[in-house]
C-alpha cells in the first residue's frame, strides 16, 4: 500500500498540534509492513527523521519548465532531494502556472508557516500536488487538515485515486462560531470531494456532520495517540513547598485562560501554598495580565512566555496539576504529554482527548468552580495525586500510534 | 424436609450533594434531599409497596406457610419514616403476620465490621433496638451489610448475642461444599451459618426475565436437588421484586405462584432463625478474609481496593472513637449516614455501582469535601491535640466533677437540715 500524504508540518519544525500528530500516525503506520509513506511539506529543514517516510518538500518541486544543469540544481537542493529526481519530477509538469511566481528552477517558494497570504500559499500547494500526482506512484491520497485539501482533491481529480481527509481541526474550533467563509468553502469541499473522512475525535465528527452536512456513514473517528518520550526518567520533579498549577499553550480565545485564572482566585481563597503558572504566550497574554492583577493574586500567578523543545515537558514534570480548559479542542495532545511525564491533568469536557481519558479529570470550561475543587483536591490530597499520576500514566502509555494506525489502514481499505 | 429460607435486603444512602472546598467550614449540611427522596419515592412505588402487597397475599393464601425475611438498614428506615411512612406501616402489617422476621445490620449499612469493631457493636445494636421499636422483636439473625463475613465478624456478632449470620457462596471458601447446608463458624460451633445460594438467587434476582422462569420451572429444579441438600437460601435485594426486574416482566405472578407450586412438591418456606434450630450443623467454615456478596471475587475491592478508597476509609473511622465521645446529636447523626458503604463503591474505578458521579475521582473529591468538613466539627468539638485517652481522663473528670459537686450539695442540704433541726430544737 502506498499513501500519499499532503502535511504543513513535521517535526521537529512545529507550531502546534498539526505536526506532532503527523509525525506521531505516520510513524504507527510504517509498522505495518506493506505501508509505503510519501509525506509532502511546504518546506522541509532537511533534519526531518526521513527513516520510516519519504519527505517530498513543495518548495523542491518544480512547477514551471525551466532548463538547469544538473549541478546548478545540486548545488541549490541537493541536500534536501537527489537532482535526478527534480528532473524526473519535472516531466510531471503538465499544466502552465507561469502566473504563479517561481524561482529559476522552476519551484515555488514556500513559508511552511501560517503567513498573512495563506490563500495563496494553500492555492500554491495545489500547483505542486498536479505535478506529484502525475508523476508519483501512489494507491491512496491522506489530506492532513484544510490547508491541504485543495491538494488532495487535486490529486485525486488527475489520479482517480481515492481520498481521505483527516480533520484535525475545523474552523468552528478555531474561532469560537465566527467562522471565516473562505477557509469554510475550502474545508467544506475537502469534505465533498473526500472518499472518507477521519476526525480526531467524536467532537469534531459531530462538528463535521452537522456543520459541514457530511454524511455520518463517511465519517469515522480515529483518536491521536501519544509516542512514548525517550529518556523519560531524566524529567524529575524538583521539591519545594509550594505545588505548581500550569495551564500550558497558547493564549487565545479558543484555550480558555480566563477560566483558569479564575479558578486559581478561588483556590487561592483558600489555601496559600500553591502557584499557578501560565506559559504560553498569545494575543489574550495581556489581557490575562491585567485579570490577574485585578483579581490581587499576582504574587501566585506566574506568566513565563513561549517554552519550545524539551522546556515544555520540564516545565510539564515540575507541575503538581496541568489544566487544559479549552472552551474547544478537537482533540488537544498536551494533556497526555503531561500524564506521560506523571502530572496529574485537569481537562474540559470540550476536548476531543476526554473520550478517551478515565484517569483525567474532566469539568466543564466555563465551570470555575468544578476546576477549582479539583485543583484544590490534588494538591490537598495526595491519595489523590497519586492515583492520578501513577494510573494516568499507565493508561496514555497504552494508547498507542500503532493501533490509531491500524484503524486508518482499514478505512484505507474500505475506500479502495 | 427441604426448606427455602427467602431474605430480602433494603438499603439505600442519604445523597451527597455538591459540595465544594469553599463551602468547607461554612456549611454544615451534606445532603441532597431532592435527589434523596427521589431515589426513595421510586423504590416505594415501583417495588416496595406492590411487593409487600404480594408478600402479605401469599401469606395469607397459603395459610402462614410461606415466610421470609427482610433486612432493612437504619439509614433507609429513618428516609421510609420522613418520606414514605406509609411503608413503614405496611411492614408493621407484616410482622404482625408472625410469618416474617427483620434481620439485624449495622444502622449505616457501613464497613465498621472491617475497619471499626466498637462502631460495629454500636451500630447493630442500635440497629437491633430500632427494628424493636418499629417491629416488636429482637432480631436474633445478623445480615451484615454487603453480607460481609469472616471468622473475625462472626466472632463479634457471636460476643453480641447472634446465633444464626447469613453469610455468601464463595467458591474460595465453599470448594465442593454446597451451599444447600447448615454450617457453623470455625471455632464458635454454636454460631451458625446460612450459605447464600448464588446459582438460585441470582436466577431470580439477575436472570429472570432472560430465563422467562416460570416458578413451576424453579420449584422444579430445586426440587431436583440430592434429597439430603435441605435449606435453599434465597438472598437478594428487595427492588428485585418491580424495579430490577419490572412488573411486566411478571416478577409478581411468579412469586404469587412459589407457595402452591412448592407446597406441591413437599417443600417448606422458613425463617433464618427457624432453619438453625430444625437443622444440625453440616460442619465448620474457615474465612480467613473477608467475603462479600458483590461480583465474581466476593471480597472486599468494590469498596477498598483503590488508593482513594483506602485514603477514604482510613480518614474516616481515625475519628471514631472521638465522635463516639461527642453528644453532638447531629455530628453523630452525620457520622452515620457518611459510613455507608455506598460512598465508598462509587469511588471504584471498575465498580462503582449506582453511582450519580461522572468518575471515581468526582465521588472521592465531593466526598472528601464533606468528610474534611465533618473533621473539623469533631476538631471543634475536642481538638485533636488532644489524645484519645488523656480525652477520656478529662471527660470522666468533667462528668466525675458534676456528681462531686452533687454529692456535696446534699451534704450541704442534709447539714442544713440538721442545723435547722437543732435550731428548732
Amino acid at each position: 500500500m502506498k499513501a500519499l500524504m499532503f502535511g504543513w508540518e513535521f517535526p521537529p519544525h512545529i507550531l502546534g498540534g498539526l505536526g506532532t500528530a503527523s509525525y506521531g500516525l505516520t510513524k504507527g503506520m510504517a509498522m505495518q509492513e506493506d505501508m509505503q509513506i510519501t509525506f509532502v511539506i511546504p518546506k522541509p529543514h532537511g533534519d526531518e527523521d526521513q527513516s520510516f517516510l519519504k519527505i517530498i518538500g513543495a518548495c523542491n518541486v518544480p512547477v514551471v519548465w525551466k532548463e538547469n544543469d544538473w549541478n546548478h540544481v545540486n548545488s541549490r537542493i541537493g541536500s534536501m532531494m537527489h537532482p535526478d529526481e527534480y528532473f524526473w519530477l519535472r516531466n510531471g509538469i503538465k499544466y502552465d502556472f507561469s502566473r504563479i511566481h517561481t524561482n529559476e528552477l522552476g519551484c515555488i517558494s514556500f513559508s511552511g508557516r501560517y503567513p498573512d497570504n495563506l490563500i495563496e500559499e494553500i492555492s500554491n500547494y495545489e500547483a505542486v500536488a498536479s505535478v506529484l500526482a502525475h508523476q508519483l506512484d501512489f494507491d491512496i491520497i491522506h489530506s492532513h487538515d484544510w490547508l491541504t485539501y485543495p491538494a488532495g482533491v487535486f490529486a485525486k481529480q488527475i489520479s482517480g485515486k481515492p481520498l481521505v481527509i483527516h480533520v484535525h481541526a475545523t474552523d468552528f474550533d478555531r474561532s469560537r462560531g465566527q467562522v471565516n467563509p473562505v477557509v469554510y468553502g475550502i474545508e467544506k469541499r475537502g469534505m465533498d470531494m473526500a472518499d472518507h473522512i477521519m476526525t480526531v475525535s467524536e467532537l469534531t465528527r459531530k462538528i463535521v456532520i452537522e456543520k459541514y452536512h457530511q454524511d455520518p456513514r463517511k465519517v469515522t473517528t480515529v483518536h491521536n495517540a501519544v509516542e512514548p518520550l525517550p529518556e523519560i526518567n531524566t524529567f524529575t520533579k524538583s521539591p519545594r513547598r509550594d505545588k505548581v498549577v500550569t495551564f500550558l499553550g497558547r493564549i487565545t480565545m479558543q484555550k480558555g485562560p480566563e477560566y483558569f485564572v479564575e479558578a486559581a482566585y478561588r483556590v487561592l481563597q483558600k489555601t496559600k501554598d500553591v502557584r499557578f503558572v501560565m506559559a504560553g504566550s498569545g494575543d489574550m497574554m495581556e489581557a490575562m495580565i491585567d485579570l490577574v492583577a485585578k483579581r490581587g493574586i499576582a504574587d501566585r500567578f506566574h506568566f513565563t512566555g513561549f517554552l519550545k523543545g524539551s522546556q515544555v515537558h520540564e516545565m510539564l514534570a515540575e507541575s503538581d496539576v496541568y489544566i487544559m480548559p479549552s472552551v474547544s479542542e478537537p482533540f488537544g495532545i498536551s494533556p497526555l504529554e503531561a500524564m506521560q511525564v506523571g502530572t496529574p491533568s485537569i481537562i474540559s469536557k470540550q476536548s476531543g482527548c476526554a473520550e478517551i481519558l478515565t484517569h483525567a479529570i474532566k469539568t466543564d470550561y466555563w465551570d470555575i468552580d468544578a476546576m477549582a475543587d479539583a485543583i484544590y483536591a490534588i494538591v490537598k490530597n495526595p491519595a489523590m495525586y497519586n492515583s492520578l499520576r501513577n494510573l494516568g500514566r499507565d493508561e496514555v502509555n497504552n494508547i498507542k500510534w500503532y493501533d490509531a494506525g491500524l484503524k486508518v489502514r482499514k478505512i484505507y481499505d474500505s475506500v479502495m | 424436609m427441604r426448606n427455602i429460607c427467602f431474605y430480602f435486603q433494603i438499603h439505600l444512602p442519604f445523597r451527597l450533594k455538591r459540595y465544594r472546598f469553599f463551602e468547607i467550614g461554612k456549611d454544615h449540611y451534606y445532603y441532597d434531599d431532592f435527589q434523596t427522596e427521589d431515589q426513595i419515592r421510586n423504590m416505594v412505588e415501583q417495588s416496595y409497596l406492590i411487593a409487600n402487597r404480594t408478600i402479605s397475599e401469599m401469606i395469607r393464601s397459603s395459610n402462614g406457610k410461606f415466610r421470609c425475611a427482610f433486612s432493612i438498614s437504619g439509614v433507609t428506615l429513618e428516609q421510609l419514616e420522613q418520606y414514605a411512612p406509609e411503608v413503614i406501616d405496611s411492614f408493621k402489617e407484616l410482622a404482625k403476620t408472625g410469618s416474617v422476621e427483620f434481620l439485624a445490620e449495622p444502622y449505616a449499612h457501613s464497613l465498621s465490621s472491617v475497619f471499626d469493631a466498637n462502631e460495629f457493636e454500636q451500630q447493630v445494636k442500635t440497629h437491633a433496638a430500632k427494628i424493636k421499636e418499629l417491629f416488636g422483636k429482637q432480631p436474633t439473625t445478623l445480615f451484615n451489610a454487603e453480607l460481609i463475613y469472616s471468622d473475625e465478624i462472626g466472632e463479634l456478632a457471636s460476643k453480641l448475642g447472634f446465633k444464626t449470620i447469613l453469610i455468601d457462596e464463595a467458591k474460595h471458601i465453599m470448594g465442593w461444599k454446597s451451599p444447600n447446608y447448615v454450617y457453623n463458624h470455625s471455632y464458635i460451633p454454636k454460631l451458625k451459618l446460612l450459605i447464600r445460594n448464588n446459582k438460585f438467587s441470582d436466577d431470580i434476582a439477575f436472570r429472570f426475565s432472560n430465563l422467562s422462569l416460570s416458578a413451576e420451572k424453579f420449584i422444579e429444579w430445586i426440587s431436583a436437588l440430592p434429597a439430603e441438600e435441605n435449606v435453599i437460601n434465597l438472598g437478594m435485594g428487595y427492588e428485585t421484586l418491580g424495579v430490577a426486574q419490572p412488573a411486566y416482566t411478571g416478577i409478581f405472578d411468579f412469586m404469587k405462584a412459589l407457595p402452591y407450586h412448592a407446597m406441591e412438591q413437599q417443600i417448606n418456606f422458613i425463617l433464618p432463625s427457624e432453619v438453625t434450630k430444625k437443622n444440625e450443623s453440616a460442619g465448620p467454615l474457615t474465612v480467613m478474609h473477608p467475603i462479600s456478596w458483590v461480583g465474581s471475587d466476593k471480597d472486599l475491592t468494590p469498596w477498598t481496593g483503590n488508593d482513594l478508597q483506602a485514603e477514604a476509609l482510613n480518614k474516616l473511622y481515625a475519628v471514631g472513637e472521638r465522635v463516639r465521645m461527642c453528644t453532638d446529636k447531629p455530628l453523630l447523626n452525620d457520622w452515620l449516614r457518611l459510613q455507608s458503604t455506598d460512598h465508598f463503591r462509587y469511588m471504584s474505578h471498575k465498580d462503582a455501582h449506582g453511582t450519580h458521579y461522572e468518575s471515581a475521582y468526582e465521588a472521592f473529591m465531593n466526598y472528601m469535601n464533606v468528610l474534611a468538613d465533618f473533621l473539623e466539627r469533631v476538631d471543634a468539638q475536642y481538638p485533636t491535640t488532644i489524645d484519645n485517652e488523656e480525652l477520656n481522663e478529662l471527660l470522666q473528670t468533667i462528668n466525675n466533677q458534676e456528681k462531686e459537686i452533687e454529692d456535696l450539695e446534699n451534704e450541704l442540704k442534709k447539714l442544713k437540715i440538721r442545723k435547722s433541726k437543732k435550731q428548732e430544737s
